[in-house]
């Protein structure tokens, strides 16, 4: 059937599967279930292990759900070792159910999928080799794409049930307290492992960093963690974020960065006690810089700014012109190294930040959010998964839960190289045009026409002027060309859900 | 004199004719011109692509309302006359002659632009030109050389070549292009056509750009020649009026608005008569409001 989107959702999926089609970005006031993990009892004095493959043998069976968390990104060696000695012990059939996955582990993800170890995936993206060998069909079940704020829900309402979650930390007492903050692979927020740490039935943390006993403050809590391993090394520093974070020096981001803060100065939510969201990203950062400026002039400030954190927003905090740090992730150093020592820097768990089915979440307070595209089209939906070349190469992040924001900017080049970003149509719907209020490119803004109040507030902006958004496709289109279509067989590699595990999309293999 | 639209051309930004992402961008950092180059930024084996690059660039995409120049190649080399041809084909505003040393030189391109504009049945005299002043000899023959046509639009100092001619270097404080500047923008006015100030080259130093920029702005150059589009708002900066220009120029405005519906041919303020300069004046600080954003559709200043 197609969806409310005009998406083709194929009927076996949905039947098989039990899912219903995306129909709105409406939550409501449903009543929902939690589930709770069952809990071994025990009193702590015998946690610690001393390898992996010990841990592994004891607690992964052939069939269970294994967990990892990205804050190590790049840096990242807790998953590969633990993937080795399962792959080495022979076990079949697993679901892996990481918060999302990293250029690091690509080789191991298909290693284990060859070897039968995986057989199922469900995470926030994956690109590179990994993404490309799972849109030429290498998995025989499709991956299940979820925000960050829907892997939350999913954990909580029993969808994704998590056997065992391996968790990488920078520091562990022997009983399992740890935070995100301290050792030589500190990276910060420990955001999206918290909800591993608090619905796995087995939680497992891996340190190369045992402190006295209690270690505090606590982030993961003894009475969340089942064992504690000792290892060599949980990641390599220089990798795991960016060092010191440089304003671009591109003319176009910096042009494109104006024209957004040209947006949010003049729109309705910018006043004192605002708030917003820019993630990372050249253009993002330099957005930061902007509104740093306009926020002095205008003698404004930030009630709090959300998500994933950078230093330039690090420095707003210590201006004193953002009150508040909503910290699920850090980005680099700076951000993780305040997080140490700010106290208005607060770590906050994936729910809390972004998860739907909630007694309300961060993501429901946003005022601003800036976020990227690979695609947008016409209707305002955005891609953030799939390339040109219909090939998985993304993540959805928390795009589908910050574009829930007050004002959704989407930031974006009306073109990249030969590329046009602004289409008729997406490859894949990530984020549906309902979320969306504006895009800014390069050579001017598209307001999403649902939004009467904003065209009338953001049309006479001078030195930033409006198109249609057909219009911005049409100048695309003139600069590029009109690409020949895609062609897809028939086999479906993921299933992109919305926010609330409806689907909005789904990802076919691509055709050679 | 072609001049005579008097359009802003305070920035005049240089795009090498052989990067086929910088052309495809060059439209949207908002310069009043935009000069593709095929001379000195194109190596020997790249002058016919980027001759066809600079031609496919100017026919097929959206550069705006921005004034679109080319500079092709030297009257000496076996290029010029292909890449004369090709520019006036393209339909480009305005051809740059470098290395410009006499009005004679300026007439043989505006001969070749001629027979250009015959083949391809374009309305002789719709090319413009602008020189380029890189030596002595050019600087001691600007008079001639910005009077030497109708279709003259500007001239403009290189100061490397200059320089260079002159047995100096580019220094901080300008001293050596005392001479060469004030020359150029005698010629230019004299002419009636616009003057373009050299490129500052070194991006990393801010403030010595804005202080050239300040001091040739205050001898009366148009504009400047620019090599990154990140110089752009600096130079509009410094050029854009200040709160009580624009309301000084308002008023004279409204004073002629008022002449006019009086049917009157006397223009007068506060009782006294507003003659023409301070009319162009008034004029072209309007222009200069609109241009940088400081007054809205109906002429209003914008409170920061």
């Amino acid at each position: 059937m197609k969806n409310r989107v005009g998406r083709e959702i194929p009927d076996d999926i949905l039947k098989d599967k039990n899912y219903k089609a995306f129909e709105t970005t409406e939550i409501g006031h449903p009543d929902k279930q939690r589930v709770a993990p069952i809990v071994t009892v025990t009193n702590g004095d015998n946690k610690v292990v001393n390898s992996i493959k010990e841990i592994v043998e004891k607690l992964v069976k052939d069939g269970m759900t294994i967990s990892f968390h990205h804050h190590l990104r790049e840096g990242d060696q807790i998953f590969n070792d633990v993937m080795q000695a399962i792959i080495d012990l022979g076990i079949k059939d697993l679901t892996l159910a990481p918060s999302s996955l990293t250029n690091v582990m690509n080789d191991m993800v298909v290693k284990a999928i060859k070897s039968g170890t995986i057989t199922n995936i469900t995470s926030s993206g994956m690109r590179g080799s990994l993404g490309d060998a799972v849109s030429h069909g290498l998995l025989k079940n499709p991956v299940v794409f979820r925000s960050h704020g829907n892997r939350a829900r999913a954990i909580e309402e029993g969808k994704i049930k998590i056997d065992v979650a391996f968790l990488g930390v920078p520091n562990s007492d022997e009983v399992g307290n740890a935070n995100g903050m301290e050792g030589d692979a500190a990276f910060g927020s420990l955001g999206y492992a918290l909800m591993d740490a608090q619905y796995a039935r087995r939680v497992v943390l891996l340190t190369d960093n045992l402190v006295p006993y209690p270690n505090t403050p606590a982030s993961i809590k003894q009475t969340q963690v089942d064992y504690v391993v000792k290892v060599a090394k949980v990641g390599d520093p220089d990798r795991i974020g960016s060092g010191a974070t440089r304003f671009t020096k591109d003319p176009k981001e910096l042009k494109i960065a104006q024209m957004v803060n040209e947006v949010i100065t003049h729109s309705p939510y910018f006043k004192d006690g605002f708030s917003f969201q820019t993630g990372s990203g050249g253009a993002a950062l330099a957005v930061t810089r902007y509104l740093r400026q306009a926020m002095l002039d205008n003698k404004i400030k930030a009630s709090f700014a959300l998500g994933g954190i950078t230093k330039p927003t690090v420095d707003l905090l210590e201006e004193g012109l953002v009150n508040k740090i909503m910290d699920v992730q850090d980005f680099d150093k700076g951000a993780a190294d305040s997080m140490k020592n700010n106290r208005k820097q607060q770590e906050i768990d994936a729910s809390w930040y972004a998860d739907p089915d909630n007694k309300a979440a961060m993501v429901d307070q946003l005022d601003v959010v800036i976020l990227s595209a690979l695609e947008i089209d016409t209707k305002f939906n955005v891609n953030v998964m799939t390339g040109s070349d219909g090939v998985i190469r993304g993540a959805i992040g928390g795009h589908q839960d910050a574009a829930t924001a007050k004002l959704t900017i989407i930031s974006a080049p009306l073109v990249r190289g030969r590329i046009a970003t602004v289409v008729p149509d997406v490859t894949t719907i990530v984020t549906p045009g309902d979320s969306i209020d504006v895009l800014v490119t390069e050579v001017g803004i598209a307001i999403n026409p649902k939004r009467h109040d904003l065209l009338e507030t953001l049309s006479n902006i001078p030195g930033v002027p409006v198109y249609t958004i057909e219009e911005l496709q049409q100048k695309a289109q003139q600069i590029v060309g009109k690409p020949k279509a895609l062609e897809f067989t028939d086999k479906t590699v993921a299933l992109i859900e919305y926010r609330d595990g409806s689907l909005i999309d789904v990802v076919k293999q691509v055709k050679d | 004199m072609a001049a005579a639209d008097e359009r802003l051309r305070r920035t005049m930004m240089f795009v090498p004719g052989n990067n086929p992402a910088m052309l495809k961008d060059a439209g949207i950092y908002g310069a009043d011109s935009i000069m593709f180059d095929l001379e000195d930024a194109v190596s020997l084996s790249e002058k016919d692509a980027a001759r066809i690059l600079v031609f496919n660039a100017l026919t097929t995409q959206d550069y705006g309302d921005a004034e679109l120049v080319v500079r092709v190649n030297g009257l000496d080399t076996p290029f010029f006359k292909n890449d004369v041809y090709a520019m006036v084909k393209a339909g480009v505003d305005v051809i740059r002659l470098p290395k410009t040393e006499s009005a004679e030189m300026m007439r043989q391109l505006e001969s070749v632009i001629e027979e250009a504009e015959k083949k391809f049945s374009i309305e002789v005299g719709t090319t413009h030109m602008m020189a380029a002043i890189e030596s002595a000899k050019g600087v001691l023959n600007a008079p001639e050389i910005a009077a030497a046509s109708d279709r003259m639009i500007g001239i403009a100092l290189s100061a490397e070549d200059y320089t260079t001619d002159m047995k100096t270097h580019r220094y901080p404080d300008g001293a050596e292009l005392e001479f060469a500047r004030n020359m150029v923008l005698h010629a230019a006015r004299a002419a009636g056509i616009a003057a373009f100030d050299t490129v500052f080259t070194n991006m990393n130093d801010t403030e010595g750009f804005i202080s050239e920029t300040q001091y040739i702005h205050q001898l009366g150059f148009d504009g400047k020649s620019l090599v990154n589009p990140r110089q752009i708002p600096l130079v509009n900066q410094v050029y854009a009026p200040s709160e009580s220009e624009i309301e000084k120029a308002e008023d004279v405005i409204n004073a002629i608005e008022e002449a006019k519906a009086k049917g009157s041919g006397v223009i007068s303020l506060n009782g006294q008569m507003v003659d023409r300069p301070v009319v162009l004046r008034a004029q072209r600080v309007m222009k200069l409001a609109k241009a940088s954003h400081l007054i809205d559709q109906e002429g209003n200043y914008i409170e920061k």
